[in-house]
């Protein structure tokens, strides 16, 4: 390991349970304007540790993904969101299915989860940062739970999104990040995946006057 | 002949497609090349697809050519007795080329699709017209699929094969149902089916699936030779048995028969009753002699009792069915009934070890089911004249159209006669040699067997008495009597072309009644190579006798030659000792002042006392009028009970199980996003 000096590891894991700490306080957040700034902060979190792991394992290709995580995640998709939500007037809180509380809890079992899971995988791993596999795991799990309490659309998207934070956390954490092609790929479709959903989101709010997805219900055949 | 293991599959595709070219010597090849000219036809057909003219003209009589071929070489394939012939087509799958194999058995099959095939594609050359609801061009195109799709089902020699033809069959058939598809009882009949159609696959597919017997080799020579313990060889009859009587319309699995040969263009009804019923018995006997070699007597008792249940089912409904395609598809049942009585004791005997007695079961159902393909096509091809000619199908609008229409009436009695067992035509010699099969049956060494069986005697001895009645009434009342309505005084005859298709079918039964002989030697080579025997000839060639002269025997030849003489006789004494002259009067009234229409006996009157008998088999709603009424009405409504005993709760379960699953489809999005999340945590958790 060409660069690895001793206060890489402890500040990467610092960087993890920052990201971790994020997720629940996406998952206690109603406001959708604040999930926004909060999806940015995970984006920023992202790009440095990315950075420190291209830095200490001197593989380029990281830099690279590290960039174009900073300019997607952190510039990009946020002011995306922010105009949209902006035009949609649906800044202001969005209800939960499940009551706060509740839903901490079972995210801190979904945590223990992760990191029982994560325990045998990072084993076998042999990269600097595999202690952090147990928290990318519990980012993902977090997130789609995110995405199952919440009834507005728009606060689905971003759950969607900080999914793939932990997916990609979780590539750069247990073999240094997925080979170029398909991170760029995988770039892309994020990006066509919100534009494609924000017109689902106009079209909702025209047929039903809301953004709520309970309306969408009414759409099942008997 | 080719041999399959000779080289790699493209060089053996080269030696298939000199062998096509060069037409050597090779009656598979040219029935190949007859059965691509079918589908041939029907491509060209979407050429023009809305000229009825090019389509009726030119398409249809050139598939009654290749009919012709196809009987021909079917013929030559069961007559010359050489060994089977076997080729491999570079199609299907990587591992698993398409196999095809011409043997006596489906060379008997072949045979009996050429000959009424041919027969049903003259008729309707002049049958189709304009607005039977689908362009006449692709009307063609269905029709020459499914002709090619079950001839190909006879020639495939192996489960993939026989499938992709099996489905391609049903598929182009319901097509043909559901040609008149802007009326939604006729969509709805073509759905089921559809479904049946398609349980039946399935049940067949589970059955190839239990053959292969742990090889995986699905070629039927591979089948022929697994090893297959008691238990898996009943489990391959028994799925055999549901899948092929699903498609030949076996009690309790009759029930999309009836509702779907009324819906189809009566030429249509025709080939699907004719000949596609056929493709059943077909399977049956393949899967059960060919394949499994028959193992043990208790199939033979199922197939025997399932065999005579519809056979009566068949014949008391038809008793009551007053719309006359529904009545002749309850006819079908009771005659695929029969020909599974014969093959139920086909099994039995052989299963007992006795051979001949086996050869005389199975050549009478044989020859049933050729007897049933002929006379069954003639009377569904009436019944669309008569259709034509008068728009009419309840037999209670019709009447008297053997005035009207001389020609269809004439042919159609041919057809009644023969379905109705009367000698000296075709019906009475297969009937007769089943029941000369049942007098066999002391012989056999199991005791209760040999109890139950005079049992199954008696009851086709009635199943075959009431089919006659049943005839009776369906030739009386719509071509006897008078006209029902003033209408059906201005019906027209058939044209030359469906004349001439009538006359081939007519022929065929004559023929085969007076000289059974030629049709026997048809069986008998099926019956040599599935079962090793033939039945005997007397010496003199045109007597018949299948076990011992001594016992029974039957000459049509003679018997004909007795009834011309006879009536000649009669005629004679009458026309020249008598008056001498034709009176045209008034009948006998019985001191009535007038006669009208409404004083027939109807279709209604002739079921009265078969629905009196059999009342617990029927589901009977009636209408009957009180004496004051000025305007008495009466109707009466037979459904089959078993529509309501075994279908309906059948749906019902369905409906209720779906029902049970569509809760899962709440529409709200949080829970179908928490299924996909509790199924990630399940499988993350399996990896732990």
């Amino acid at each position: 390991m060409p660069h690895t000096s001793h206060w890489i590891v402890p500040s990467l894991n610092l960087l993890a349970s920052i990201l971790l700490l994020i997720s629940f306080a996406m998952l206690s957040r109603r406001r959708t304007q604040r999930l926004i700034t909060l999806y940015a902060w995970q984006g920023l979190a992202l790009f440095v540790s990315t950075c420190l792991v291209a830095y200490s394992s001197g593989q380029k290709e990281l830099v690279y993904s590290a960039g174009l995580t900073l300019m997607l995640k952190v510039i990009a998709l946020p002011w995306i969101l922010h105009r949209l939500i902006q035009r949609l007037g649906a800044q202001w809180d969005s209800e939960l299915l499940v009551n706060i509380p509740t839903t901490m809890l079972v995210g801190l079992g979904l945590v223990i989860f992760a990191f029982g899971l994560a325990q045998p995988i990072s084993m076998m791993a042999n990269t600097i940062t595999r202690n952090t596999l147990g928290i990318a795991l519990a980012v993902i799990l977090l997130s789609f739970l995110m995405m199952i309490t919440r009834r507005k659309a728009v606060t689905q998207v971003i759950g969607f999104l900080a999914m793939e934070n932990g997916l990609f956390f979780a590539a750069t954490s247990a073999t240094y990040g997925m080979p170029m092609v398909i991170e760029l790929g995988i770039a892309l479709d994020l990006l066509v995946a919100v534009f494609i959903l924000g017109i689902f989101f106009f079209q909702i709010r025209e047929q039903f006057d809301s953004l709520d997805l309970h309306h969408l219900e009414t759409l099942k055949e008997d | 002949m080719l041999d399959p293991a000779a080289g790699p599959a493209v060089s053996h595709a080269a030696w298939v497609a000199r062998d096509i070219l060069l037409l050597q010597r090779h009656d598979l090849s040219w029935m190949l090349l007859l059965v691509l000219g079918w589908l041939f036809l029907g491509a060209i057909g979407l050429l023009r697809p809305h000229s009825l003219r090019f389509v009726a003209r030119g398409l249809f009589p050139a598939g009654a050519v290749i009919g012709l071929g196809v009987a021909l070489l079917g013929g030559v394939a069961l007559l010359a007795g050489h060994a089977p012939q076997t080729m491999l087509l570079p199609l299907g799958l990587p591992d698993l080329p398409f196999h095809l194999r011409l043997d006596a058995l489906s060379g008997f099959f072949l045979l009996l699709m050429g000959v009424a095939g041919a027969g049903i594609s003259i008729f309707a050359a002049g049958y189709f017209r304009s607005g039977e609801g689908t362009a006449p061009g692709l009307l063609g195109l269905h029709y020459h699929i499914f002709l090619a799709s079950m001839a190909l089902v006879v020639l495939a020699d192996d489960a993939y094969f026989f499938m992709v033809a099996w489905e391609l069959m049903a598929l182009s058939s319901y097509f043909l149902v559901v040609s008149q598809h802007r009326r939604p009882e006729i969509r709805q009949a073509g759905f089921l089916y559809l479904l049946m159609a398609h349980l039946g696959a399935l049940c067949l597919l589970f059955s190839f699936g239990v053959l292969q017997g742990g090889n995986w080799q699905f070629s039927f020579d591979a089948m022929r030779s697994a090893n297959h313990t008691p238990f898996w060889a009943t489990m391959a009859f028994l799925l055999a048995l549901l899948g092929f009587g699903a498609k030949a319309g076996l009690v309790p699995l009759h029930g999309w028969l009836p509702e779907a040969h009324p819906a189809a263009p009566s030429p249509v009804s025709a080939m699907m009753s004719g000949l596609m019923l056929k493709t059943a018995v077909y399977g049956m006997l393949r899967v059960t002699f060919d394949l499994l070699h028959v193992q043990f007597w208790q199939w033979g008792a199922l197939v025997l009792v399932l065999g005579l249940a519809s056979a009566l089912f068949g014949a008391i409904f038809a008793g009551v069915k007053t719309d006359m395609k529904r009545l002749l598809a309850y006819s079908s049942i009771e005659n695929i009934g029969l020909i599974f009585t014969g093959i139920g004791l086909a099994i039995l005997f052989e299963a007992c070890h006795l051979p001949l007695f086996a050869a005389l079961a199975l050549s009478a159902a044989l020859l049933h089911a050729l007897n049933h393909a002929f006379f069954k096509s003639l009377l569904f091809l009436a019944t669309g004249n008569v259709l034509h000619a008068t728009r009419r199908r309840s037999l209670g609008a019709l009447g008297g159209l053997g005035r009207t229409m001389p020609w269809v009436a004439a042919l159609a009695l041919v057809g009644t006669l023969a379905i109705a067992g009367l000698p000296p035509l075709n019906g009475f010699v297969s009937e007769w040699l089943l029941l000369q099969s049942f007098l066999f049956t002391p012989q056999l060494p199991r005791p209760f067997i040999n109890m139950l069986v005079p049992l199954g005697a008696a009851v086709l001895a009635l199943t075959v008495a009431l089919a006659a009645y049943v005839m009776v009434k369906f030739y009386g009342v719509i071509f006897l009597g008078q006209p029902r309505e003033p209408a059906l005084e201005d019906a027209h005859d058939a044209n030359w072309l469906e004349r001439m298709g009538l006359a081939w079918l007519a022929l065929g039964c004559i023929l085969i009644g007076v000289l059974p002989q030629i049709a026997l030697r048809a069986t008998g080579a099926v019956t040599r190579q599935l079962l090793g025997k033939t039945i005997s000839f007397a010496s003199p060639i045109w007597w018949i006798a299948p076990i011992a002269p001594k016992q029974a025997s039957y000459s049509g030849l003679l018997l004909l030659a007795g009834t011309i003489c006879v009536i000649g006789i009669a005629y004679v004494l009458v026309r020249v000792l008598a008056h001498g002259r034709i009176r045209r009067t008034v009948p006998w009234d019985c001191g009535y002042p007038w006669q009208t229409s409404r004083m027939q006996d109807t279709a209604e009157g002739f079921g009265q006392p078969i629905r009196h008998i059999f009342g617990p088999a029927f589901d009977m709603e009636r209408e009957l009028p009180l004496p004051s009424d000025n305007a008495p009405r009466y109707r009466i409504h037979v459904e089959d009970r078993l529509w309501r005993m075994v279908y309906l709760p059948i749906a019902r379960a369905v409906q209720r199980v779906s029902d049970a699953i569509g809760v899962v489809q709440g529409g709200r999005l949080a829970i179908y996003l928490l299924f996909s999340f509790l199924t990630l945590l399940g499988l993350l958790a399996g990896v732990l």
